[in-house]
């Protein structure tokens, strides 16, 4: 595996993104998605809004990255707010 | 009555997955692992964190590279769909035409990018190229060695050769599978030829609209070896577009790191616009069926 030059950053993160993915599949096992509307113009479903507020976490880190020099820490802040009011309200 | 539900079908999706999961998922990870490194050698590489994303996102060539891959892919798809739809409205619907024009159609569609690279190349030269050489004789001062502007057409030119024929094939599938029944109302109904494709046509095409735009999209954004292999990415920078851009950087600079963070930015900017273009798409048929 040292050909794939991991690190302890990178890796916690594809750790964190698989979990999210089995607690997803669990969740959807034991209740499944009833597509819905919420602040975000279409219906979605759960898998939908997991989807939409990862991509917006990137572009959040990324617009962060791209106008301040300060701790991208603040942008991973934001984007867990975001994921979180997308889940429940998207 | 109890529906009986059996999971085994999913081990079916396994080979799949594995497939998947060695061509792209671990690549993609790699590229991430190397998007926050400086790598020197296998065993000497130091954790950077986002210093590359910030390097990249400040690179003015990139801006530049950016806007120039926008420019080409817009122009490509204002081109290439409108013009795919009325060659596939034009085609035979039946006879010995359909054949012959489904083998000339797919012609351009089999010849590998770079020697459609090389045969545009040869076609464009003034000396010994038809294309150059008839545009020089009628007075239009061509060289796409030289000016930028002659140069990107010919790109452009080239791409509307190779793959409109795509979006045919795709719009004539679509527009075979309407029944005769829908054409039979609409001339009772008395609707005209525009109303016709308005109507009862481009709905029944909407499907392979989306693929034959979705790919377009995809491949002109990703386009390398076409330009390559035309303009070299010149003159000056004219036709550098963003993969050219990225290979300089990875294969010619030996930069790693910032490559790998250009390509995941490169990734996100096709990730978003294709979701995006899907969900509107998915979204106004759904409205419409509705």
């Amino acid at each position: 595996m040292s050909w794939m030059a991991w690190t302890p950053v990178t890796a916690g993160f594809f750790i964190c993104i698989a979990l999210m993915l089995i607690g997803m599949g669990i969740w959807q096992a034991v209740s499944p998605t009833i597509p819905r509307r919420g602040f975000l113009p279409l219906v979605t479903t759960r898998g939908d809004r997991l989807f939409i507020s990862l991509l917006g976490a990137a572009y959040i880190h990324l617009a962060w990255l791209a106008v301040t020099d300060t701790t991208v820490l603040v942008a991973s802040g934001i984007a867990i707010v975001w994921l979180l009011v997308v889940m429940r309200w998207g | 009555m109890n529906k009986i539900t059996n999971n085994k079908a999913w081990f079916l999706v396994l080979p799949v997955f594995c497939i998947v999961a060695i061509s792209a998922i671990i690549p993609l990870m790699t590229v991430v692992n190397y998007s926050v490194q400086d790598i020197f050698g296998p065993d000497s590489r130091f954790f950077v964190g986002t210093e590359w994303f910030q390097q990249v996102l400040d690179d003015s060539r990139l801006h530049e590279a950016l806007l120039r891959q926008i420019g080409y892919t817009f122009s490509v798809l204002l081109i290439e769909i409108p013009l795919g739809i009325g060659v596939a409205l034009t085609l035979p619907r039946k006879g010995w035409g359909v054949s012959a024009c489904m083998v000339l159609l797919a012609l351009p569609l089999l010849i590998p990018w770079n020697v459609v690279g090389t045969i545009w190349q040869i076609f464009g030269r003034a000396d010994i190229g038809l294309g150059g050489y008839i545009l020089n004789m009628l007075g239009v001062s061509y060289n796409y060695t030289q000016s930028s502007v002659d140069a990107w057409l010919t790109v452009l030119v080239m791409d509307v050769w190779h793959w409109t024929s795509l979006v045919v094939l795709l719009c004539y599938a679509g527009l075979r599978s309407i029944p005769d029944a829908y054409y039979q109302a609409a001339k009772i109904d008395g609707a005209s030829r525009w109303a016709v494709f308005r109507f009862i046509q481009l709905p029944k095409m909407q499907s392979v609209l989306v693929i034959g735009v979705l790919l377009r999209f995809m491949d002109s954004f990703m386009i390398y070896t076409e330009p390559f292999v035309l303009t070299g990415g010149g003159p000056g920078n004219a036709t550098t577009f963003l993969s050219q851009y990225l290979t300089r950087m990875a294969v010619g600079q030996f930069d790693l790191g910032p490559a790998a963070a250009f390509s995941l930015i490169y990734f996100l900017i096709i990730l978003l616009v294709c979701w995006v273009f899907y969900t509107v798409v998915m979204n106004a048929g759904q409205r419409e069926e509705q």
